[in-house]
């Protein structure tokens, strides 16, 4: 068992680097060195050192300084970064990775065994809550020689090779932070990793820009010379930046949805939304259950099915992001798309209004219930106000309250909500990221747990028989079997699954190669 | 008031300016009937220009009749405007009248705090009062009144310091009346044409203050008005400039009705004025 599904990793381990090479020789052009890539930032991160902070920001810059374990395809198969293979005992239980050789960090340093159990077992653990609940598992971390690491589990843990991408668990440089505060170590400011470029000047509310690590452990590479990340806090100015030429590519939320499509027409850009899966963000119509009559299933149905999602993924976002099938985002491990969440029909919604006692009065009013905006942005507004009008299709009124995103966050932790927005990432695996929406031990007072209340004995038994299985089909069992009850159960109003388009020059090549994306290290992105 | 309406037509902008206004709130009237159903429907397919599909004036993002939004919009942009000018007179005269009236101390007391309304940018205030109330139109009206009461309150006092030592004030008081009766009965209706001047100019800055708060995402986000229009528009201006372009045009010439409509008044109430000033031109 254990030696089949090695094998199959190092296959999927190898298919990348081959299809990448095809990519760029099918395109005629071969990597070129030299060349600086002026792109965006937004907003300013910060600080630039992974763990200190992970918000979107700092994880793209530092993602070109610093490198993880492993990198992650579009389909989610781990692939070699600074482990150049990794094995699994058959008792799923001792993880043992063999690092690259000759990897320097920025400073010169050798990175070695050392580095990684401390990032691990110190580093992240302290500074991340989402490594603490996975790394929290792991017995012991050692080092067994300069180029072997063993982590022992105190029980199996399957998605545990999904941890190890840049954005999670970053290698930092043991000597720069052992026995400091980490937090406030000199390193923070001028961060030192193995990636493929060094820090080099940050003016705050400007630039910050990178240059070429010239010891780089990959013969040859990196193939640019500096990456320059702009500070342009203005959506539309970002537009015009990269329509005129004075950065050649955009990311994230750098660009409006509705700004896309004429972009997208010109000819020198691609645009991409690819580059998200590792993340597998998935946006939701938040119902607060203790809010009668939304603790009625037959009235969450109904009001799912007065939604056209595909009008949210075509009009308001323009196409960048596809209409949720259900809990899962597709390219989440363990998605099935044989339980598809009810599609858009006004008049069963109707009958099922009618059904639960909600009947319509004088104005054509079944109920009125609030709804709390999400505040990001214009779009955000947009979608707001077509709930509106689709629920007021099958006669619910829904009355809208703009907030601050200080007050939705204080509200929607304190549940003092109806209805609201909210997307969460669900990296990779229903355990490290879709769990902690609808199990009932989750019901706390915090953002991005299960805030709407929802409780089911049996979705509770499934997730914990799916994460502690150590067989991958015993866990796509029980994550099929949830995805069915959550279904039909409707906690939530699944919408949309996100995406972010890649806006760039046609001279820049290899942009997005894993499931990361813009996330990546860039050290083969090159200009030609 | 045959001398008012000769006086008042003798302005040639101030009867356009009339029309326009009388245009307007008719739109508003009947924008039920004109309009039915919700402005908030979506009607048609998102950015239709205008002229498509029977929109005269086209859709926005959501496929919303720009049209029906304008005449709905009207409806809460003239309300917004005349409830919070009606609250701000209230203020403004209140405290007007106690500072002119009893002078002294009173006085001191009341133009301070004139002036410390006065010291702060109003509009950064209305944001202010809207983000900590959260936008409702009820929030929005206060702010808007809360802000715009003080040259009321100036205006007020200076006539009620003028006229209180008139002789036919004088007689009001040897003959006993109540300084209420004095204040409301003798000194107000000789003082209300700056302060029916001053407000047609309020109804239309109110509007206008509406229309930034809406614009900046302040507005009540269950009901349209034309700063939100114009705030929803903006980001789209490169695909689908009807969406700003109407409902600036609406705001546009709701404002410069109000404007003419108010020197009109102006010109109407003091003939003498109005007269020198053509004497001069």
């Amino acid at each position: 068992m254990a030696v089949s599904r090695r094998g199959l990793m190092a296959t999927a381990a190898a298919l990348p680097f081959l299809m990448r090479a095809e990519e760029a020789l099918a395109q005629g052009v071969q990597p070129k060195r030299g060349g600086t890539l002026t792109t965006i930032v937004n907003p300013e991160p910060p600080v630039l050192h992974i763990g200190i902070n992970n918000q979107g920001p700092t994880l793209i810059v530092a993602g070109k300084m610093f490198q993880g374990l492993l990198r992650y395809d579009a389909k989610l198969q781990p692939m070699p970064e600074l482990a150049k293979s990794w094995e699994i005992s058959p008792d799923g239980l001792e993880y043992t990775f063999r690092l690259q050789e000759n990897v320097k960090f920025h400073d010169g340093q050798p990175m070695t065994a050392e580095d990684v159990v401390f990032s691990i077992m110190k580093f992240h653990m302290e500074l991340s809550p989402r490594a603490r609940g996975v790394f929290g598992r792991i017995k012991e971390g050692i080092a067994v020689d300069a180029n072997t690491v063993k982590f022992v589990l105190s029980a199996p843990f399957e998605p545990f090779l999904l941890m190890f991408d840049v954005t999670v668990s970053a290698i930092v440089p043991k000597h720069l932070f052992d026995g400091q505060d980490y937090r406030q170590a000199p390193a923070v400011a001028k961060p030192v990793g193995t990636g493929p470029f060094r820090f080099a000047e940050w003016q705050r509310g400007n630039f910050i820009r990178l240059e070429r690590f010239d010891d780089y452990w990959k013969p040859n590479q990196p193939y640019l010379d500096a990456i320059i990340y702009r500070v342009v806090p203005d959506s539309q100015s970002r537009r015009l930046a990269l329509e005129s030429g004075q950065v050649m590519m955009t990311q994230s939320n750098d660009i409006e949805p509705f700004d896309v499509p004429q972009l997208r027409a010109r000819p020198n850009f691609e645009v991409k939304t690819e580059g998200w899966e590792y993340f597998g963000p998935l946006m939701w119509v938040e119902f607060n259950h203790r809010v009668k009559p939304l603790d009625d299933v037959r009235v969450r149905r109904a009001l799912t099915m007065a939604v056209n999602r595909d009008f949210i993924a075509q009009r308001l976002w323009f196409g960048i992001g596809k209409p949720a099938t259900g809990p899962f985002h597709s390219a989440t491990r363990f998605y099935d798309g044989s339980a598809k969440t009810p599609g858009y029909d006004l008049n069963a919604a109707k009958a099922l209004l009618d059904e639960a006692g909600l009947k319509p009065n004088g104005q054509g009013v079944r109920f009125t219930i609030r709804h709390m905006s999400l505040p990001y942005g214009e779009v955000f507004t947009r979608l707001a106000e077509f709930l509106r009008q689709s629920f007021r299709q099958v006669g619910v009124d829904l009355q809208l309250e703009s907030v601050d995103v200080g007050t939705w966050s204080q509200r929607t932790a304190n549940w003092d909500f109806d209805t609201t927005i909210n997307y969460l990432y669900q990296y990779g695996d229903p355990t490290l990221g879709v769990e902690r929406s609808y199990v009932s031990t989750n019901i706390k007072k915090i953002l991005f747990s299960n805030v709407s209340g929802y409780a089911n004995p049996k979705v509770d038994e499934l997730f914990t028989k799916g994460r502690d299985a150590a067989d991958p089909a015993v866990r796509q069992e029980a994550f099929s079997e949830v995805q069915k009850l959550l279904v039909s159960d409707v906690p939530l109003l699944w919408l949309m699954e996100m995406a972010f388009p890649t806006i760039y020059d046609k001279k820049l090549h290899n942009v997005i190669t894993s499931g990361a994306g813009v996330h990546a290290s860039f050290d083969d992105v090159f200009l030609a | 008031m045959g001398g008012f309406w000769r006086n008042f037509c003798r302005n040639r902008g101030a009867v356009v300016g009339l029309v326009i206004l009388l245009l307007v709130i008719a739109t508003a009237v009947a924008a039920p009937w004109l309009f039915p159903g919700s402005p908030w429907d979506m009607a048609g397919m998102p950015f239709a220009p205008p002229g498509e599909m029977g929109m005269w004036l086209g859709t926005d993002s959501l496929g919303r009749d720009v049209a029906a939004g304008i005449a709905h919009g009207a409806r809460v942009s003239l309300l917004v405007g005349a409830v919070s000018t009606v609250v701000a007179l209230v203020i403004g005269i209140g405290l007007g009248a106690t500072a002119g009236y009893l002078g002294g101390v009173a006085d001191d007391i009341v133009m301070r705090f004139t002036e410390f309304f006065q010291t702060i940018p109003s509009f950064v205030l209305a944001i202010l009062l809207v983000a900590i109330f959260t936008p409702t139109i009820g929030s929005i009206v206060f702010a808007i009144a809360v802000v715009s009461w003080p040259p009321v309150a100036r205006v007020v006092r200076a006539e009620f310091l003028s006229l209180r030592s008139r002789e036919f004030v004088q007689a009001s008081e040897v003959l006993g009346k109540s300084r209420l009766a004095i204040v409301f009965g003798d000194i107000l209706p000789n003082a209300l044409s700056p302060i029916v001047v001053l407000s047609s100019l309020m109804v239309a800055s109110a509007i206008l203050l509406e229309s930034a708060l809406s614009f900046l995402g302040l507005g009540d986000p269950n009901l349209m008005s034309w700063g939100f229009l114009i705030g929803s528009g903006r980001s789209v201006i490169r695909i689908a400039w009807w969406m700003s372009v109407f409902p600036g045009i609406a705001i546009f010439l709701t404002v410069l009705s109000l404007n003419l409509v108010g020197e009109g008044l102006s010109d109407a109430l003091n003939p003498r004025l109005a007269r020198n000033r053509e004497g001069k031109a």
